[in-house]
């Protein structure tokens, strides 16, 4: 194996030399340098020097811990509530500031529940972190599937010869080709709350018994609505790998199940699926990649609102890297997207390994 | 033909040399990229100059205003500012920290009678001065000022919470307008510390404790800002104006248009709609109890750093600091004139202009963002913060957060050099 590469290969070396030397220079030197400066305090502008702090931005991060609170009794030590009859509990604050527990300093609630009358308080050092950690799993969660499968059936449509059908590939992939800015742009139109093409369709069909949505100023639906976006932007793309898988397999397998009499599921199931094997293997990954690395969209539709819940990783590292000059926090978040990352793709490399 | 252009180039080449030989250049960065008039009055002030005098020749470069903070940045990093840059008021004392900027070198005659927003200080030095100040102002029409009865607000005698919230309940009431109040949630950004701080600090709170702008508890979370915050909150979960989802082109047109009864909005957008509202008048910011306040300072001059030839540079600004150039820009984009002189050369500030209330409010309500190297980080948690209660989060959680996130960001910092 070394011998091939080293013995009589200038040339080829030569021929990979400007392509290594922009990966090295452009992806793997920032890469090291985001490993290091996760270790400092480094800002994006300060007079102060940069100083090694261990793994405190790490720990800023990923802090958890989880507090009980007794609810507030009065002097019988009948428990109050308020006007609504819910249990009042101390301010999570009160522990969070007090110098009784220097190991909460600085933490937020992030969620709670009741076991009996006392709470019990998830708190986490970074909040924000948490919310974008699990937005961005959600999100890997409903795209990745939803979009292979749906490219994979708008990859057998197209698959057929028909006249014109190139019209219809052409138009599936339209969407990939156009930049993401502007593609996010329309959507933010289209979901508009007050006259959006999609509020108007919606009640349109439902002959005006549908009540306008503000799509992307609403929490429970802002996740929601981006996802349905990337899907329908990067189906496209997809489509054209599963199209190229498809045509790999020889016809005259088809043939041959065809003579024996298979009928149309069974052709897929025991055909089509298995030898796009290494297809599906590919776009598993090239999409949980590029759904972990969500960022255009939140930019420019929602900015990680309303109340984060659209933060994503990718857009924390940005926004505290460059917005809040952060680059250690910033450099931390994108060493934690890498370890995510990694694993996620060894762990699918192993249970569609080769057997 | 190829000969022909290069014979050109080569023509312009040498001439480009020979002015060069003779005038020092001295590089100079403008936010004001795309806009056409902007690009025409600054183009003038540096012909002007280049041309008054022979030792120093400005190469203007403009960037579009959503990214020029950080192009500064990235060149200060890279290590190549140009000598003359133009900065946001209240970043300012970031980058002077930073160490990007070095104190002005201008006759204090030159800045006599300039508005207090329009100077830049930060230790103590001047670092920037600004040829305009901007203001915001309650955007209202006259005729339903009078169709509800209301008293006309004035500078000595602004509204107050009760007369300003009988006001929005009178444009609900009338059901002519989509919301009573547009405050502008769209214009996400520099936007919400600017209009809407104000707000908290005629509560009686503010962002940061501006005794020792090393902390803010108590100022951002006391009982004035939680007053303010669920006052705030009120506003959108009872409808009386849209939230953070705005559409942005209703922000720029809502009220123009009729959809809007107020608007919380900069002189800026004044003139257009001069055109559109015939009745539209300008009102004061109301006084929520601690004294009415609305933002001060807008882009300014200063010098690199790393300029080699600051006397060029500050030769430069002190050119530029005329009131003729001023009244250029107020009467070209329609921005507040820094002394009362350049104001009375402007249509629109001049007395009896249209504006001329604008100036007014600049002198009398404004009050300067926080002056410390840690407003940019605070700034942003702050509009976040307004975002989230918008939304609906709990106004004193959000609150507490927010110091919590300002304090932790100044210890980071090691108090960005204010002596705790």
């Amino acid at each position: 194996m070394a011998s091939k590469l080293t013995t009589s290969n200038r040339a080829g070396w030569g021929f990979a030399l400007p392509g290594f030397g922009l990966i090295a220079v452009f992806i793997v030197l920032p890469f090291f340098f985001a490993f290091y400066f996760s270790l400092t305090n480094q800002r994006l502008i300060s007079p102060n020097p940069t100083e090694y702090v261990g793994l405190d931005n790490y720990r800023s991060l990923l802090g958890l811990a989880v507090i009980t609170l007794e609810p507030e009794r009065d002097d019988a030590g009948q428990i109050l509530r308020d006007a609504d009859g819910a249990i009042e509990y101390p301010r999570v604050r009160t522990i969070t500031r007090s110098d009784d527990f220097p190991q909460y300093r600085g933490m937020r609630e992030w969620f709670r529940w009741h076991s009996g009358d006392t709470a019990r308080v998830v708190i986490a050092s970074d909040v924000v972190f948490m919310k974008a950690l699990v937005n961005t799993f959600l999100f890997v969660l409903v795209v990745a599937p939803v979009q292979a499968g749906l490219a994979l059936c708008l990859a057998l449509l197209i698959n057929q010869r028909l006249r014109g059908i190139n019209i219809y590939r052409t138009i599936y992939f339209m969407p990939v080709v156009v930049s993401i800015v502007v593609v996010s742009l329309l959507w933010r139109f289209i979901y508009d709350g007050n006259d959006g093409l999609l509020n108007n369709l919606l009640s349109a069909l439902s002959f005006g018994a549908f009540e306008g949505r503000d799509w992307l100023g609403d929490p429970s639906t802002a996740l929601g609505s981006i996802m349905a976006m990337s899907i329908w932007q990067a189906v496209g793309f997809h489509m054209v790998i599963w199209l190229s898988g498809l045509q790999t397999i020889s016809p005259t397998l088809y043939e041959a199940a065809d003579i024996e009499g298979a009928n149309r599921w069974q052709t897929f199931r025991y055909v089509t699926w298995p030898g796009l094997r290494n297809t599906a293997v590919l776009i598993l990954i090239v999409i949980t990649m590029q759904c972990f690395a969500l960022f255009a969209q939140i930019d420019v539709m929602t900015n990680g609102g309303p109340l984060d819940s659209t933060q994503t990783l990718v857009f924390q590292a940005v926004e505290r890297g460059y917005g809040r000059q952060d680059i250690s926090g910033g450099s931390a978040i994108s060493v934690i997207l890498f370890l995510i990352v990694l694993s996620i793709s060894l762990v699918q490399r192993w249970l569609t390994r080769g057997r | 033909m190829a000969r022909k252009t290069l014979l050109l180039t080569t023509a312009l080449g040498l001439g480009w040399a020979a002015s060069a030989q003779a005038q020092t250049e001295i590089g100079m960065w403008y936010h004001g990229a795309g806009n056409e008039v902007e690009s025409a009055i600054i183009t003038r002030i540096v012909d002007d100059f280049n041309a008054g005098q022979s030792d120093w020749m400005v190469t203007l470069e403009s960037f579009p205003q959503n990214s020029y903070n950080d192009s500064v940045v990235a060149g200060a990093l890279a290590g190549n500012l140009p000598c003359i840059l133009d900065v946001d008021g209240p970043v300012m004392p970031n980058w002077a920290w930073s160490g990007y900027m070095q104190p002005l070198a201008i006759d204090a005659s030159l800045i006599e009678g300039y508005l207090p927003g329009t100077l830049g200080y930060w230790d103590g030095e001047l670092y920037s001065v600004g040829l305009w100040d901007a203001a915001v102002a309650l955007y209202a029409r006259q005729s339903d000022l009078d169709a509800w009865g209301l008293r006309t607000p004035t500078l000595a005698e602004p509204w107050t919470q009760e007369e300003f919230m009988a006001a929005l309940d009178a444009a609900r009431a009338d059901g002519r307008y989509e919301y009573a109040l547009d405050l502008g949630m769209a214009w996400t950004g520099e936007w919400y510390p600017y209009a809407f701080s104000p707000f908290l600090q005629s509560f009686g709170g503010d962002i940061i404790d501006r005794e020792t702008y090393t902390s803010a508890d108590g100022v951002l979370n006391g009982d004035a800002a939680l007053a303010f915050g669920e006052w705030w909150q009120m506003l959108f979960a009872e409808g009386y104006a849209p939230g953070t989802s705005q559409d942005p082109a209703d922000r720029d047109s809502g009220f123009n248009e009729g959809k809007y009864a107020f608007a919380w909005n900069g002189n800026w957008a004044a003139v257009p709609t001069l055109g559109a509202v015939e009745d539209v008048v300008f009102l004061p910011a109301p006084d929520f109890g601690n004294g009415p306040t609305i933002g001060a300072g807008s882009w300014q001059f200063g010098v690199s750093a790393t300029c080699e030839t600051p006397e060029g540079a500050n030769a430069f600004i002190a050119h530029a600091l005329q009131d003729e150039y001023l009244a250029a820009f107020s009467d070209g984009i329609g921005l507040i004139p820094s002394t009362p002189g350049a104001a009375a050369m402007t249509e629109n500030y001049a007395e009896g202009g249209p504006l001329e209330v604008f100036f007014g409010l600049s002198a009398e309500q404004a009050l300067v963002r926080p002056v410390t190297p840690g407003y940019v980080v605070a700034a942003q948690v702050f509009e976040a913060a307004l975002a989230n209660i918008a939304n609906g989060a709990d106004v004193a959680d959000e609150l507490d957060a927010a110091v919590d996130a300002i304090e932790a960001d100044i210890e980071r910092n090691q108090g960005y050099g204010h002596d705790g």
